[in-house]
């Protein structure tokens, strides 16, 4: 299996969903040995993980989130910091040198950064490819056309590969709308979560002003995740300044960095409301699960979410959401608010009554809990093992024709 | 005992008043929150005129031609005021239909609430006046007087039933629920408990939702049903006088589409009932003034005729369901002080129990009845809609200077 990163050298929802599957695939008896790109402990026990390292280096040291740059060493020690291109070519070059030591059945590949690498595995060894899509070129840029590069290898890739995977059917959509590709080629198959209701910190909440909001009355909406042109924010604080033209009493609390940071902070100054928006930057830890026990809702108002993870984990700390039509998650999770992330005047309709609504509050997150605490990915497994098999066979009797 | 038995027929007509997607940035300036778009699923008009084509007209025309035929055919009918208001608005055509059938005199009109609410339990005043209101309507549109009680949803409970025996009615129906019954079965006329001057009639549920429910279910072991079957059920039962075939008149048509056979097994029930003899049909008043009690039923907690509890937790289970209707009620005396007609008649529709059924939760997650009677998309939408418009309400009040 070709992965970018894997917990806890996950920069976002991608590693965790791919750390998820290879878990669940595993205690179905799937032997998986993950190939990333970079070399790092991970405490993982339930498969292989290895290093992509091409013969020219000693290792590779993880420096930065998932576009960032990582520090190479040569055999001679030196260093070179390498950007996203030259790692991409890396990790095709240290994925081909693995190959020929190995012995697989099939090539399972998630997102475009490992497409390559595995199209090239393919051709080596004439392998069944699976291509495992969490999101498109299109998502990533907020619908946008975005580079044109990634897009030329998401085309190429995509054409070539005996079995397509979409982690929704919003991205099953995109597939089509964006590579041409047929609906037949494309099998959806869900990410989820393994239910973990999480016991509540008993030392003090993180945001002590908030709280001491909380007890005047306060209700807090928040957002928790990178602040990109996908993440469709500027429409959350839009909505905002409408709520609090009619419930003064709510604070929006923003957790997260990104390149709309700045104009981010700049709109709510603008709209008048920077007192009621709280922005704190990416947070780890203590801070970041506090941020989602802290909340009243919790909002994803994405342009484009192949799936979104936060949602399920939101409730896993006790806060119902409110989320875009425009994603995964929404397929598949009932007890959520749901909006059109374009509709700034629903969005701010559904913060305003849901966060005066006690009972409805109440309601939802008992419902979403039950509905949470059952889920898992059996039947995604279940869906991806019976595909592996399919393939294995397609395979062998191609072999003996 | 006597070989002599009865169909008591009973089919009950509403349609609420749907609130819009109504937001609170309406609250204050609009208050039209019954007035969906044509093409929304909340769409009043849109609703009425469907149902009226698939269920009242083609129902009716039915019911008429077997009245001709068979000058033994009764049955009883309960019409709420706001699907009256509605016919007389939207499907004029069929709400004549309906006072066609009643002109056969052998159509009873069963009293209720005029907004089909769950007064009852929050106001006795405010649950008087609907009745009152009801009474109206039904004498002015069908010149008949009701003498027996059924109250919304077939809530029911031993002080419901001394409510109606003091304010004069016959009789009262209510849902015919195993552990009430014990080892009585429904099929005979009983007398609520505590009471001197009134019947009971109990719904036999097994054989109504035979027809509500399962009529069209092809994986039930019975399907398809045909009225030879059905009868031969009723008469193989000797424990019995009276069949009470309690249900929503929307069964013909609507819950069990034409295509289901529903109407052609409704065209040949009274040929094969009566070919029996000793078999008749009977009204809920009939049956009452020619039987007497059996038996006393004692019903201290209430009962309803809705889902496997059979209590008010599919209007009253949840938080948003309890806190909504509470602040709805809390509303009485003021609403009152306003004397503005128009706002208490758009508080009384507020009331009608479809809007808290919209908003249970019970079994969102698999999909079921509750959210095939919905015009939203979720429980939690159909509380939003109705706070922004409670939310109106309030602000209506304080416009006239009263302070809630």
């Amino acid at each position: 299996m070709l992965g970018w990163e894997l917990p806890p050298h996950n920069s976002g929802g991608l590693g965790v969903a791919c750390y998820d599957l290879c878990k669940s695939l595993a205690a179905n008896n799937a032997e998986i040995e993950f190939i990333v790109p970079y070399a790092a402990e991970h405490n993982i026990d339930f498969m292989t993980v290895t290093a992509a390292i091409p013969q020219n280096y000693s290792t590779i040291q993880r420096t930065g989130i998932a576009y960032d740059s990582h520090k190479y060493l040569d055999a001679e020690g030196a260093q070179v910091q390498l950007g996203i291109n030259d790692q991409h070519q890396n990790y095709i070059r240290g994925v081909l040198e693995l190959v020929d030591s190995r012995q697989f059945d099939v090539i399972h590949a998630h997102d475009w950064l490992t497409f390559k690498a595995a199209l090239n595995v393919k051709r080596k060894t004439n392998k069944p490819l699976i291509l495992h899509v969490h999101s498109v070129e299109s998502d990533r840029s907020g619908n946008q056309y975005g580079n044109p590069l990634v897009r030329d290898i998401e085309a190429t890739s995509l054409a070539m590969a005996d079995q397509i995977i979409a982690v929704s059917n919003h991205t099953k959509n995109k597939i089509i709308e964006d590579y041409g590709i047929p609906a037949s080629a494309i099998d959806v198959v869900h990410n989820s979560i393994e239910a973990n209701v999480k016991i509540t910190d008993e030392i003090a909440n993180s945001y002590q002003y908030i709280e001491s909001l909380k007890s005047q009355g306060y209700k807090v909406v928040v957002n928790i995740g990178r602040l990109t042109i996908q993440k469709g924010i500027p429409n959350l604080i839009k909505a905002a300044a409408k709520v609090l033209e009619i419930e003064p009493k709510v604070l929006f609390l923003i957790v997260g960095s990104g390149e709309q940071y700045h104009e981010l902070v700049m709109l709510a100054a603008e709209l008048g409301i920077s007192d009621k928006v709280i922005f704190t930057e990416f947070q780890r830890s203590k801070k970041w699960r506090d941020a989602f026990i802290i909340g009243d809702l919790f909002v994803m108002p994405s342009v484009s979410e192949p799936f979104g993870l936060t949602p399920l984990e939101a409730i896993s700390y006790g806060t119902p959401s409110l989320v875009s039509k425009q994603s995964g998650v929404s397929e598949v999770f009932k007890n959520c608010l749901k909006v059109d992330y374009w509709d700034i005047d629903e969005m701010a309709n559904i913060i305003t009554s849901a966060v005066s609504s006690p009972g409805l509050l109440d309601e939802i997150t008992s419902k979403a809990t039950d509905e949470y605490s059952i889920m898992s990915w059996d039947d995604s497994t279940n869906k991806l093992m019976s595909l592996y098999r399919h393939h294995r066979q397609l395979a062998e009797a191609a072999h003996f024709e | 005992m006597s070989n002599k038995k009865s169909i008591v027929l009973y089919l009950h007509v509403h349609q609420p008043y749907r609130i819009r997607h109504y937001t609170v940035f309406d609250a204050a300036l609009k208050h039209d929150y019954f007035n969906s778009e044509y093409q929304s699923n909340a769409s009043n008009e849109r609703v009425l005129k469907k149902v009226a084509q698939k269920s009242y007209l083609p129902t009716n025309k039915t019911l008429l031609r077997l009245m001709n035929k068979h000058p033994e055919f009764k049955l009883s009918l309960s019409i709420t005021g706001t699907v009256l208001e509605q016919l007389e608005l939207w499907a004029p055509e069929a709400l004549r239909s309906f006072q066609e059938l009643c002109a056969t005199g052998r159509v009873e009109i069963v009293a209720e609430t005029y907004h089909h609410s769950l007064a009852f339990f929050y106001s006795l005043s405010e649950f008087e006046t609907q009745v009152k209101m009801h009474e109206t309507i039904i004498e002015k549109l069908f010149n008949q007087k009701p003498k027996v009680f059924r109250n919304t949803e077939l809530a029911y409970n031993n002080e419901l039933a001394k409510w109606a025996e003091n304010n004069g009615y016959k009789g009262i129906l209510a849902e015919g629920w195993d552990p009430i019954l014990g080892w009585r079965n429904p099929n005979f006329v009983y007398r609520p408990a505590g009471t001197k001057d009134i019947s009971l009639l109990m719904k036999n549920y097994q054989l109504s939702d035979d027809l509500a429910f399962r009529f069209s279910d092809k994986n039930w072991s019975e399907w398809p049903l045909t009225s030879e079957k059905y009868v031969n059920w009723i008469n193989a039962n000797q424990q019995a006088q009276n069949i009470n075939l309690f249900m929503d008149y929307e069964t013909f048509g609507e819950h069990q589409w034409e295509d289901s056979g529903i109407f052609d097994f409704l065209d040949h029930l009274p040929a094969e009932w009566l070919k029996h003899e000793g078999n008749d049909f009977k009204t809920v008043s009939e049956i009452i003034n020619e039987s007497e009690p059996v038996d006393e039923i004692d019903v201290p907690n209430t009962i309803t005729w809705a889902d496997t509890e059979r209590d008010l937790s599919a209007w009253l289970g949840n938080p948003m369901q309890k806190n909504s209707i509470e602040l709805l009620y809390d509303l009485r005396d003021n609403i009152h002080k306003t004397h503005d007609l128009e706002l208490i008649e758009d508080w009384r529709r507020l009331q009608t129990s479809d809007h808290f059924y919209y908003m249970c939760t019970k079994y969102f997650n698999d999909g079921d009845i509750h959210a095939y009677f919905s015009p939203y998309d979720s429980p939690y939408e159909a509380h939003m809609n109705f706070m922004n418009a409670y939310r109106d309400i309030v602000y209506r009040i304080n416009q006239k200077g009263i302070e809630t």
